[in-house]
């Protein structure tokens, strides 16, 4: 076949946070960068992010990245790297004041620093008081981030690929990652991109459970075409569940909410967090939180007919508040729910949001393998960052505004490896045909016509068994049977069909391809959870309450060839200071 | 529920065509929106074509003519539209297929307004310092999410969509221009000071009935008016 092929320095799949700040860095640095998307840029999902990025500035309380460190730690219940979290919190205040610099409109204080809000999980001095660490523009952050990314990447003139669809890595036999094998959903072409160094940034895979806060275009790309280019998928049982999804929607409700002083009330008017939290009370990390409207549910103490949510609580914040700090929250729940925030709670429920596993890589955004004896040998000309990427910065559990931190760091962070790289490897490397062959018979299976089982309603089934077998509370038989209803689930993905074979704009074929992809990171979660016998951050065992640091201090790897779990040792080496050890984690 | 949806695809059709589709009124559930109806019709009929991504009006993919006027289809709610629910795709933009259309022109435009931040004095070690106020001109500015919806309902440009710059890339040039740290304003005006590229509008009002957002593109390209008449005095 004739196809189209055309050669980078370096490419980026994904032009959220992660990728456009990558880009940026590249194209600065005048590197021939290509940025492939599915969605336009500004339509990625960084746009959603509301709340805000971390950064020790100290602009309204005491701050230092030294205890930004010891919270990320804590909150990651000790499964985080501790080089990668010392490097992210060191260059936490860097990388927003670069953004400010790239015109990102911040809220500001009365002395015309940046605003910053208390999130959860944050404190002062190792565990005391309650700090404000998140830089916010109101509550559209995330949106505020990517539209400046976007625009000082035109004026960098980065070039574009919009509405391309990336469907599998190119890779010769000597492990080198040489590119993508992607099509333009306008016309149905497929193009060959080539790239010295490819970077995976697409982001996370919030679509595989029922209800989520995540975007319909969040279905784990990125991670699907490393598990299939042979690379395994470390820690995909730590599944954030956020505690303030609108009940039975999904939508989000920012962490800020309560950061500016919202609280969450059971069906008996209690504010239960004082209970489980008896410090911090509602700005316990995500996994306490969401764990506790679960258990307030469970035992008879849910709001409304059903008892089957909890209330947030805005209104004593008063109108002023509400409208300058969390207007677009209003203006969803107004929407949504026909509901104001200034006058009735919102209802709330914890909702698939995050992931906190993804594919290996080190600071420098290289993935990595084990390889023999070595746990972490990088993949030549492969990077991943962002969502997509696990460092591990978040280890078991995110904290609110580290997600925004994380994608812009290690966007960046790869970015300069990449350039060292192609200094390195200044030449393309051969093209290895039948690896291009394979992606492009991936994408013909769609082609096939006859009867079969369509893609939306096989879709729905797969995200219906996620949430019965692998949501907030897990134990070995409901999630063994969770991998047997994947697997027949398999069998009849791969005999399903669609009926749209034109080629303008298919988005047929696009959720077909969508489809594997949710299914391969599903089945990577699902494994990765049923091996994991112990709870740990948002990984939550019936059958083995306990966390259980001697056996399981480690990482779990999932390959998809092997269909096997395997394990590596936790960095609890920080660059410069002393390692925090394990203690027990109270709020 | 009854449905019209506007169908074309190129690779099949020769004219477009208006196409029912019903959704069986025990699927519509208190609170959907159109996208959610949309999804559901797309389970009958996969060849249906349209765009969307957040599902909840941040990422500004669906934005489509409802029943008449352009909007998002996430955040519409079924219950306030009269049926047939009448779908068709911008007015003013090239169709690509069904509900899909062509933003290729909308997005240069875009990129011809700089929508990036000038300032060229040596960077601070820390933030450039803007005070509340300062920052507070820049809302109901910098929101905009880029859907379309506001210059795909404005006449002036459906008339000249090459020359006039419309609604929302005038709005994305007055963010810039009010921006305390921008220090490009001079010359942002000189380049709009054009009989079309700015004055083509004739303040019809369109734009700012249908954003989305609640965004006021005509008041915004009114404040740029002024400041020019303004500094030329
Ligand atoms: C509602 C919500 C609110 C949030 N709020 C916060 C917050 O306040 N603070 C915080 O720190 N974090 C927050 N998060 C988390 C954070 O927003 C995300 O983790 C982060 O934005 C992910 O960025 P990314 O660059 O990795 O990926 P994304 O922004 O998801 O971008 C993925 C990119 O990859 C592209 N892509 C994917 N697959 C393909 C493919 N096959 N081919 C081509 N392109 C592809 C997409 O088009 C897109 O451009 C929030 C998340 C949600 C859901
Ligand atoms: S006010 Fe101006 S920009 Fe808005 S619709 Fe009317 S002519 Fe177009
Ligand atoms: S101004 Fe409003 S209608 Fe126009 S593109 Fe922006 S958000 Fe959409
Ligand atoms: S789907 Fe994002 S705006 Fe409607």
């Amino acid at each position: 076949m004739n196809i189209t092929v055309r050669k980078f320095d370096a490419l980026i799949i994904g032009a959220g946070g992660a990728g456009l700040r990558a880009a940026l860095q590249l194209s600065n640095a005048d590197a021939r960068v290509a940025v492939v998307s599915k969605v336009f840029p500004t339509r990625s999902h960084t746009v959603a992010a509301q709340g805000g990025v971390n950064a020790a500035l100290a602009n309204v309380l005491p701050d230092s990245w030294h205890w930004h460190m010891f919270d990320t730690i804590k909150g990651s219940d000790y499964l985080g790297d501790q080089d990668a979290i010392e490097y992210m919190c060191r260059a936490a205040p860097k990388v927003v004041y670069e953004l400010e610099h790239f015109g990102v409109p911040f809220s500001r204080l009365d002395n015309g620093t940046i605003y910053q809000r208390a999130f959860g999980g944050q404190s002062q001095n190792f565990g005391q008081d309650q700090a404000a660490r998140t830089c916010a523009a109101a509550d559209r952050t995330g949106h505020a981030i990517l539209h400046s990314l976007y625009q000082q990447n035109l004026r960098a003139r980065t070039h574009f690929f919009d509405e391309y669809f990336a469907v599998d890595l190119i890779k010769d036999d000597q492990g080198y990652v040489l590119g993508v094998v992607a099509f333009e959903i306008l016309t149905g072409k497929p193009i060959v991109i080539e790239a010295k160094t490819t970077l995976i940034a697409t982001g996370g895979a919030g679509q595989i459970f029922r209800t989520n806060t995540n975007a319909l275009s969040n279905t784990g790309d990125g991670m699907a075409m490393a598990l299939r280019a042979g690379v395994p998928l470390e820690d995909m049982e730590f599944v954030q569940f956020h505690p303030t999804g609108i009940a039975g929607r999904g939508m989000l409700i920012t962490e800020g909410a309560r950061g500016e002083g919202g609280f969450l009330i059971n069906g008996e008017g209690e504010r239960f967090m004082e209970r489980y939290a008896p410090k911090v009370k509602d700005l316990a990390s995500r996994d306490v939180v969401s764990r506790a409207i679960a258990v307030e549910i469970r035992e008879g103490r849910g709001c409304g007919r059903n008892k089957d949510h909890a209330l947030l609580d805005l209104r004593h914040l008063g109108a002023d508040t509400i409208m300058k700090k969390l207007p677009g929250i209003r203006e969803m729940t107004l929407t949504f729910l026909g509901l104001d925030p200034i006058e009735q709670p919102i209802p709330v429920f914890p909702t698939c949001h995050y992931s906190m596993g993804g594919i290996p890589t080190n600071r420098d955004g290289q993935v990595v393998v084990p390889v023999k004896d070595t746990p972490e040998d990088p993949v030549p000309g492969l990077y991943a960052a962002g969502e997509a990427a696990c460092v591990s910065v978040h280890g078991a559990n995110r904290l609110g505004g580290n997600s925004l931190l994380d994608i812009l760091v290690f966007g960046r962070a790869a970015a300069n490896h990449i350039l060292e790289y192609l200094g390195e490897n200044p030449h393309h490397r051969a093209l290895p045909q039948d690896s291009v062959d394979r992606a492009l018979e991936r994408l013909a299976r769609w082609d096939r016509e006859g009867e079969g089982e369509a893609v939306e309603p096989l879709r729905r089934e797969l995200r219906k068994v996620m949430e019965d077998h692998c949501g907030v509370f897990r134990t070995a038989e409901v999630m063994r049977e969770g991998v047997a209803k994947l697997q027949t689930l398999r069998e009849r993905i791969d005999q399903a069909v669609i009926r749209d074979h034109t080629q303008t704009f298919n988005t047929a074929r696009v959720e077909a391809l969508e489809l594997e992809n949710l299914w391969d990171c599903a089945i990577a979660t699902m494994h990765s959870a049923l091996g994991r016998e112990e709870s740990r951050g948002a990984h939550s065992r019936v059958d083995f309450t306990e966390r259980d640091d001697e056996r399981w201090l480690k990482h779990s790897l999932y390959s998809l060839q092997d269909d096997a779990l395997d394990y590596k040792p936790v960095r609890t080496q920080p660059l410069t200071v002393e390692s925090f050890p394990p203690k027990k984690r109270v709020y | 529920m009854e449905f019209s949806i506007y169908r074309f695809n190129p690779d099949t059709d020769r004219e477009p065509r208006m196409q029912a589709f019903t959704l069986d009124d025990a699927m519509v559930e208190p609170g959907m929106m159109l996208l959610d109806a949309l999804i559901l019709l797309k389970e009958q009929d996969d060849s249906l074509g349209f765009r969307r991504s957040c599902q909840h009006g941040v990422c500004g993919s669906d934005g489509m003519n409802i029943n008449g006027s352009n909007g998002l289809a996430c955040i519409t709610p079924l219950s306030k539209l009269k049926t047939p629910i009448v779908l068709r795709p911008f007015p003013g933009m090239p169709v690509i297929r069904d509900l899909i259309v062509d933003m290729d022109n909308f997005y240069r435009q875009y990129r011809e307004a700089e929508p990036w931040l000038v300032n060229d004095t040596p960077e601070p070690e820390v933030e450039n310092l803007q005070s509340p106020a300062d920052r507070e001109r820049l809302d109901g500015l910098y929101e905009c999410i880029l859907c379309g919806c506001c210059s795909a309902s404005c006449p002036s440009y459906w008339w000249n969509p090459e020359r006039f710059l419309g609604p929302a890339a005038l709005l994305q040039a007055a963010r810039f221009i009010e921006d305390s740290r921008d220090q490009d304003t001079e010359r942002r005006l000189e380049r709009l000071d054009d009989a079309y590229r700015l004055y083509r509008c004739h303040s019809i009002m369109n734009c700012t009935q249908v954003c989305p957002k609640g965004l006021n593109p005509a008041k915004a390209i009114g404040d740029i008016r002024r400041t020019m008449i303004k500094r030329s005095l």
